[in-house]
């Protein structure tokens, strides 16, 4: 268990540069995160936002530059990293019980036929009860809502106890309640184990009472820092490369001139 | 009736019936959840041309069958997953395959028998040699599916978490499509090229909308599997029609009241789900930096 422990970053991206079937993404990004930050990922469409994540879970390896995650270069399949990717609409009739999508997540990926066992039982229960979804349990997937199937996503994601969770667009499709919800969430879990975060957003504002830092992406740069220092005309006007308007009113963002 | 059993011949339609079907009942619940059913059934058409062919050259017909669809297999599984393109790409190779079929029959000067028998199946000429074959491949199959099952179950229903997790997604598919060509090179035997979807996606059809449990769902569609197959031959055996009649006619008879009566809540909870998560999220933005409150619960529930 040893292993796990380290002292450094969590994340360390130092000039990464990655291009898809040669067409560049990330610019020469550089940027460090700590143990147990809370940051979300912004920008618009195609800035990059999920190239990074894939980045981070060695699914696509950078052009050039050096990432270390945990102390160590990416690897596919690392216990230690939760992942929750973009929210698909499930069939309705998808058959698959809640319990058995959770259930992926702890061995969805081992060779073999699982043999029934109490204890793999309970830790699905652990983990749904930890996302308030022990109730679920036995339901079809398909016909959950929106946020109770990103919440099943979630649970699925802790079930390694990871140290670091990416988790692409959680509140998208979701109205205010159940964003509210899931950010609370997110934030409980967080803060319960640890665990550093990294999310997908396209609105901040449900998000500010938990953020401790904003990557907002755009064009393949970034810049990162608190919301009220990454959020501002000036920060956007230079990643966009035209003119931006921030405007803060009532304890939220609103950017006007920029797509998100 | 069951002084049937006696006879040889019915044994040993008894014993393959029910190796193929415990294959292909297994393997056709991956084919229906990872949606590839169409490609199941294009396998088996396309080894109708590699069967005919076989008979033409003076080989058995299995040993078309299997290069014709393992080849195919390999074939669709290097295909996008991109599933209107795919599927076109596949109706395109099994039209071309059928063609084929039919000219390697047109050349052949032999009884129409063979290709009746590729066709629809002759389950009650299986020889014992046969039996022994079937069930040795369908026991390896069922050890190799056994193998793969879990990153498979993963991959079929999210690929994309299953690759964040160290499944090796691509291959995976890849072998489990070359089971089904296997599996399908097998139970051609029993239903025939143009039955196979009967024992192969019936059974599996029929279990998923009975139970969303994947255990469940596999056993009873090798359950189903086995009673359609084994009915089926009694039925058979006491009347002048055609085993593969009577095995269809059992998967159809099923599968339609189970359609027409499960999960009738499902249908009627249909979500009002927004076209695309993106355009959703942009309006939500737009709707916001004007001041709008934003959309109402999308959803009924929950």
């Amino acid at each position: 268990m040893t292993a796990l422990i380290h002292n450094g970053p969590v994340i360390a991206l130092e000039h990464v540069n990655v291009e898809l079937g040669r067409v560049p993404v990330l610019n020469d990004v550089s940027l460090t995160i700590e143990e147990g930050e809370f940051i979300v990922i912004m920008g618009p469409n195609g800035a990059g936002k999920t190239t990074l994540l894939r980045l981070l879970l060695g699914l696509i390896r950078p052009s050039s530059g050096s990432i270390q995650v945990l102390g160590d270069p990416p690897r596919r399949g690392n216990p230690a990293i939760g992942y929750a990717p973009q929210h698909r609409n499930i069939e309705a009739d998808l058959p698959l019980r809640a319990r058995d999508l959770v259930g992926f997540g702890l061995d969805g990926h081992r060779w073999g036929i699982g043999l029934p066992d109490p204890k793999r039982r309970s830790k699905i229960d652990q983990a749904l009860a930890e996302v308030d979804a022990l109730d679920l349990a036995e339901a079809p997937v398909g016909q959950l809502s929106g946020g109770e199937q990103q919440r099943l996503l979630i649970a699925q994601a802790l079930l390694t106890n990871p140290k670091l969770l990416l988790l692409d667009e959680p509140l998208a499709n979701l109205d205010l309640a159940h964003q509210q919800e899931v950010v609370a969430l997110i934030a409980r879990i967080c803060r319960a184990h640890c665990v550093t975060a990294l999310l997908v957003s396209h609105d901040i504002n449900p998000l500010l009472h938990v953020t401790d830092r904003v990557l907002f992406m755009a064009r393949g740069r970034s810049a990162i820092g608190a919301p009220d220092e990454v959020i501002t005309s000036h920060t956007l006007t230079q990643l966009y490369g035209s003119p931006v308007e921030v405007i803060q009113a009532l304890g939220r963002f609103f950017v006007v001139g920029a797509e998100l | 009736m069951f002084t049937l059993l006696q006879y040889p011949f019915i044994q040993n339609a008894f014993l393959a019936g029910s190796v193929v079907a415990v294959a292909a009942g297994l393997l056709g619940y991956f084919l229906v959840v990872r949606g590839l059913t169409f490609a199941g059934h294009a396998l088996s058409n396309i080894g109708f041309a590699g069967a005919a062919g076989a008979v033409l050259a003076g080989v058995h017909p299995v040993y078309g069958l299997l290069a014709f669809t393992v080849g195919a297999s390999l074939a669709i599984s290097l295909l996008g997953k991109e599933i209107r393109q795919r599927d076109i790409a596949i109706g395109v190779v099994m039209t071309f395959s059928l063609g084929m079929g039919i000219l390697f029959l047109s050349l052949y000067h032999g009884y129409a028998e063979q290709a009746y028998s590729i066709l629809f199946g002759t389950i009650l000429g299986i020889s014992q040699a046969d039996v022994l074959a079937s069930a040795a491949f369908s026991l390896a199959l069922i050890a190799i599916l056994a193998v793969l099952a879990r990153p498979l179950l993963f991959s079929s229903f999210d690929a994309e978490v299953a690759e964040a997790r160290g499944v090796p997604v691509r291959l995976v598919g890849a072998a489990f499509l070359i089971l089904t060509a296997l599996a399908i090179s097998m139970a051609v035997q029993v239903v025939g090229v143009l039955l196979i979807f009967a024992l192969l996606v019936g059974p599996a059809a029929t279990a998923i909308r009975l139970t969303a449990r994947p255990v469940k769902a596999m056993a009873l569609a090798v359950g189903l599997g086995l009673a359609y197959t084994w009915l089926g031959i009694l039925l058979a055996a006491n009347s002048t029609w055609p085993v593969s009649f009577f095995i269809s006619m059992l998967s159809f008879g099923v599968y339609l009241p189970v359609r027409l009566l499960s999960r009738q809540g499902w249908t009627r909870e249909l979500k009002a789900q927004p076209g695309t998560g993106l355009s959703q999220t942009q309006l939500v933005d737009q709707a916001e930096m004007i001041g709008l409150p934003e959309g109402k619960d999308k959803n009924p529930h929950g």
